[in-house]
Order: C-alpha cells, then structure tokens, then sequence
C-alpha cells in the first residue's frame, strides 16, 4: 500500500492519482522577541487522498508545526500547501477559518471538548457554520456519535466521560462535517493502553471504510504501527525516506 | 443560539466565583441607587416646583423680611393671578432632633397656590375657621401620632415663646413626589402675637408666592413685580419656585457633590471587580476559545462570547441590586424622613444602573475580548495540557 510520498524522492504513486494534499518548499520560523528560531526548512510532500500517514519525530523537530501549517491554524513564512485545489497559504484569515470549517476534522491530545455543552452539543459545535437546520444538526451529531459507540452518551458534559469516550466524541465532532482531512496530534498521548487501541482502531476503520485521509502526528510506536505511511522529521527537515510503514 | 447557551453556562460554570461577582455587583447596584435616590431626594423640591409659580423674596436676604403692603401691588401687576405670603417660623417640636418643616402662610391664597396638597374640604374650612389651627402632612402626623384636635406645640426659635396649635387638617400628596411632611399654619396668628411682642417685625412676610396665568409669561411677570419695588427700602428678588429652591440647594452643593462622586467611584471599583474576574475566566477558556477558531468559527463569535458572559453576570447583579434597592430607600425613607422626605428610587436611577451594568461589562470585556480575538490559534492551544 503507498499513498504518500516525498516529491523528491521517486514517486510510488499511480500517475492518474492526484494528491489531496501537495507542500512546497515550506519554510516556518517562530519570532521569540529578538530571536528568529527556525522550525521547518524546505519540506516537500504529497499526501494521496484517503491515506493514513504518521509523523513521527523527536520533541522540537517541527511536527506538530507541520501539522498546523497543513490544518490551516499556522502560516508558513514561505512555500506552498495545496489542499485539494486550493493553495491555503494565499487564503485570508475569514477564509481560512471558512476553509478548516468545511474541510478539516480536528483531533487532539487533550480532546478539546467544550466543558459547558453536552457531547451531543460538542459534536454539534462546527455544524452551527454550515447551513444545516437544527433538526438536521441534531440527526448529523446523533450519528456521528453512534458510528464511535456514544449513542448513550449523547446528553454528558465531557467532565462525566472517561479520557477514552471524551476523545471518541472529539472524533464524532472531527468527522461530522465529513471533511477532505482528518489532522490529529498526539491522539493517544493522554489515554490508557485500552484506550488508546480503542481509539487507534476507530481511525483506522475511518481510514479504511471511508476513506478519510488521516494526518497523525505521534511519539508513540504503537499509534505510529497503525498509519500506512511514516514519516520522520528531525530538526525541521523531512527525512527523505518514504514508504509503506515497516512497524 | 448554541453560542448564547455557551455564554450562559459560561458565566456560571465557576460557581463561587460567578456567586461573589454577581454579589458585589448587586451590593454595588444597591449602594449607587441609594447615593443617586439621596442626590434625587435633594431634588425632589426642585422637581416638584411648578412652572406657574414665583416667589418674590427681599433681594438683600431671605433672613430680610418685605412689607406685607406688597402683596396689593404685586397682586395689580399683569399676569399675576393669585398672591400668597407665608414665613418660615422654624419652631421645634419637644427636641431639636424632631425636625420639620413649619411656615405660617396666607392660609386660602396659600392652598389654591398649592393644589398638591390635598385637603378635605371639611379640614379645610375647620382650618381656615380657627387662627391657632394647623394643617400638617400624613407623614409628619403618623409620625408623631398626630389626630385632629390634637394641641400641638413648638418652642419658637425665631420668635420666641411655646406656640400652641389644634390640629385641624392633615392633606396627603397629590402623588409620591409631593412632601407630606410639612406643618402650616395661619399667618394672622404669628402676626397678631409679633405685633404685641415686637411691633416692629409685624406685618411682614418672609417671601410672597405668586401664580401666573400662565408659565411662559412667568419670567417677565417676575422682572415686571422687581421693577416696582426697584430703588425702595426694601428692593425684591422675584424668581420661579424652582429656581429659588434650587438657590436652596447650591448650600448643599458640596454635599451632594460629593455624593456623586462617591456613587461612581463605586461604579468604578465594582467595575475593577468584574475586569479581573473576566480576566480569569477568559484566560482559563483560551483553550475552549482556540479550539472554537479552530472549527471556524470567528473574532465576531469570541467577542460574543466574552462580552455576553460579562452582560449576563453585570445585567443578573445589577437586577438583584437595583430590585434591593426599592425595600432599602422605604427603609431609608422611614429612618430618615426627617432629612429626606421624599426618598423615591427615580426611573433616572435605574436607567443610570442600566448604564452602569454596560459599562462594567464593556470594561471588563474589552480587553480579555482583543486578547482572545488576537491569540493565534497554534499559541493558544500549545497552552493546553
């Protein structure tokens, strides 16, 4: 199985499929008061449509920045990310907040869920910026939460779930507007053994049945083994070696 | 709508925290409507003044009194439509403590001047039939325990000696604004003694009070009446009720200065207040709020947020306060009649608490609002965890 692959090294993509995710030459640095500390440097990548990639590297090597930058929650200081037809590095802010709305399901380490509003009212959360009617929303929300086993968890505040159920409705609410990306970060760092296979399998039937192209990045071996493809940033550069994931 | 929901169960999700805001915010509102109702209840007298009304006075002093030969000439000028004359007697009721207002005045003229003052017709002619009777208002006689027929006396300060009086009419206020605590009695009977007594002062009237046909020929029937006493003995300063009772005022001008100055500086450290608790809940939920641009959604939709909950927790204190603030000012009016006795929570009050509680929830918004607006969303998650 390959999907993704770095556009310098020979490409083990079929010709007629077109990548859903092309970086060009991105280049990313934080101002910290004086200093200009560089993160990224020259990463090019492709990532095909419905692949299940990790990014794996040490702390500091710039992947969760990547991650940001293809999510649409960063901006690069310079190159391109195409994202389907849509180069997001020219996209206004209000565009971009409208781009991620429609096209990307967010997952995180700690989940992220409102603590005031029900699961239901979570999953329900980035449905508001769609043109759904509130009796559509609701029926969206409900199954979202079945497909990840919550169906009779729909009226608990994220304060009453276990880690493992807050980050399954953290799923629901990141597959709910059915977008072209998943991006997860670390979205077993904070969760149990069970836990975190439980949550590892659901992507991977995500991946697998629905074809949702998953952006994971991880310290953990075993989250890693899942993903189809690696691969490994060290210091802000993109470790050329690409291909099926050989956990 | 699920941003409003956001917003409510935001604004009182730290339980104790929201509890002690919305506290001091009520006791805020409550101490600000008592200080404004103090200030309106200085007014009061001003307010109450009507448009058609005059009060010619000497021109030296107040304390200098104009000859009671007056009122015919006053009477002739055009425009004048009824003459009354009063003094001030300023006797005391068995202590100084029990302090009220009392005048000795032209007991008909006086009353058609005054149509405030309701008055049974039965009273009124009682009244009017004996020259030692009184006239007083319900508050002053319930305070007293004052009942038709009662002899009531004061101890003169200005005209010395123990006054007796009959209580033969107790009038109520036409409505809430009008002073029910006000004592009145007939001027033949201060003069007839002062005329034994000190001839010299008699026949005199400490201020005359006049009604004109109409208020917009009010201020030139008053430079009409001065004209005719210009260059006498005793010259007269002629202006509208109330601008002499707001000559009144400018005496407590410091006090109720001071007053307002004090009711906002309330305003502003509960406004301080509410600032810092914004500041700590918006900077606890700037992971909720990242997470929310994340989804999409915008600076429109954070700025709601954080200026709504700010609304709620202002808007829900200021209602308990300015809701406490009626039963307090009865109280007040009750323990304090004697200095303010006309102690009504005003609906100018409660627009400035209105005001007040926007205030306070744009203060505290503004800043913790930009600062959420402006937080990139990669810096306000990595704070999270």
């Amino acid at each position: 199985m390959t999907g993704m692959v770095d556009s310098k090294s020979e490409n083990p993509m079929t010709e007629q499929t077109k990548p859903i995710v092309e970086i060009r030459n991105l280049y990313k640095s934080y101002q910290r008061e004086s200093l200009v500390v560089p993160v990224l440097f020259d990463i090019t990548f492709d990532i095909a449509a419905g692949e299940f990639l990790a990014l794996m590297g040490p702390s500091g090597s710039g992947k969760t920045t990547l991650l940001n930058l293809i999510a649409g929650i960063d901006r690069a200081d310079s190159g391109s990310i195409h994202v389907g037809d849509i180069d997001i590095t020219t996209l206004t802010e209000t565009e971009l907040a409208a781009w991620r709305a429609n096209s990307v399901g967010f997952i995180f380490q700690f989940y992220n869920l409102i603590p005031v509003l029900q699961a239901v009212e979570n999953v329900e959360l980035p449905l508001h910026l769609t043109v759904l009617t509130k009796k559509q929303r609701r029926e969206h929300a409900q199954m979202a939460l079945s497909m990840v086993g919550l169906a009779h968890r729909m009226d608990h505040y994220p304060g009453e779930m276990s880690g493992g159920e807050q980050q399954r409705v953290a799923i629901a609410r990141a597959i709910v507007t059915d977008p072209t990306i998943l991006v997860a970060d670390e979205p077993t760092g904070d969760l149990d053994r069970v836990s975190a296979e439980e949550i590892l399998s659901m992507m991977e039937r995500l991946n697998r049945d629905m074809g949702k192209t998953i952006i994971m990045v991880t310290h953990d071996p075993r989250a890693a083994a899942r993903a189809r493809i690696l691969r490994h940033l060290d210091k802000g550069y993109l470790n050329d070696a690409v291909g099926q994931n050989p956990l | 709508m699920l941003l409003a929901k956001i917003l409510f169960r935001n604004a009182f999700h730290n339980k104790l925290r929201s509890s002690l805001t919305i506290l001091g915010i009520a006791v805020a509102i409550l101490a600000f409507g008592l200080l404004r109702t103090v200030i309106s209840s200085f007014y009061a007298g001003v307010e109450a003044a009507s448009a058609s009304r005059l009060v010619t006075r000497n021109a030296i002093s107040i304390i200098f009194p104009l000859p009671i030969s007056y009122a015919g000439k006053i009477h002739q000028v055009e425009g004048v439509k009824t003459v009354s004359w009063g003094n001030w007697f300023g006797g005391i009721y068995i202590d100084e403590k029990n302090f009220f207002p009392n005048f000795c005045v032209e007991p008909v003229t006086y009353f058609s001047l005054y149509p405030e003052f309701v008055l049974d017709e039965k009273q009124k002619k009682d009244f009017l039939l004996d020259r030692k009777g009184a006239v007083v208002g319900r508050k002053l006689a319930a305070k007293y325990k004052w009942k038709i027929g009662d002899t009531i006396t004061l101890k003169g300060t200005i005209y010395p000696g123990n006054w007796d009086f009959v209580l033969r009419g107790i009038y109520r206020g036409r409505d809430q604004t009008v002073d029910e605590t006000q004592f009145f009695f007939q001027w033949t009977y201060l003069n007839e003694a002062v005329k034994k007594i000190a001839p010299v002062f008699a026949d005199k009237a400490g201020f005359f009070m006049i009604g004109v046909n109409r208020p917009d020929i009010a201020a030139d029937t008053a430079v009409r009446i001065d004209a005719i006493f210009k260059n006498s003995l005793a010259e007269t300063l002629t202006e509208t009720e109330k601008a002499f009772n707001l000559g009144f005022l400018a005496m407590a001008e410091a006090i109720v200065t001071a007053i307002q100055m004090v009711s906002f500086v309330i305003i502003l450290i509960i406004m301080a207040v509410v600032a810092n608790t914004m500041a700590m809940t918006t900077r606890e939920r700037t992971d909720d709020y990242a997470i929310m641009k994340t989804l999409g959604f915008g600076a429109k939709d954070i700025t709601l947020l954080i200026f709504g909950e700010a609304l709620v927790l202002t808007m829900t204190g200021t209602f308990i306060g300015a809701s406490l603030t009626f039963p307090a000012a009865r109280i007040f009016a009750a323990e304090l009649s004697t200095y303010f006795p006309i102690f009504l929570v005003s609906r100018t009050t409660l627009y400035l608490d209105l005001v007040a509680a926007l205030l306070m929830a744009f203060s505290a918004a503004i800043i913790p609002a930009r600062h959420a607006v402006r937080i990139r969303i990669a810096d306000g998650l990595r704070r999270i965890g």
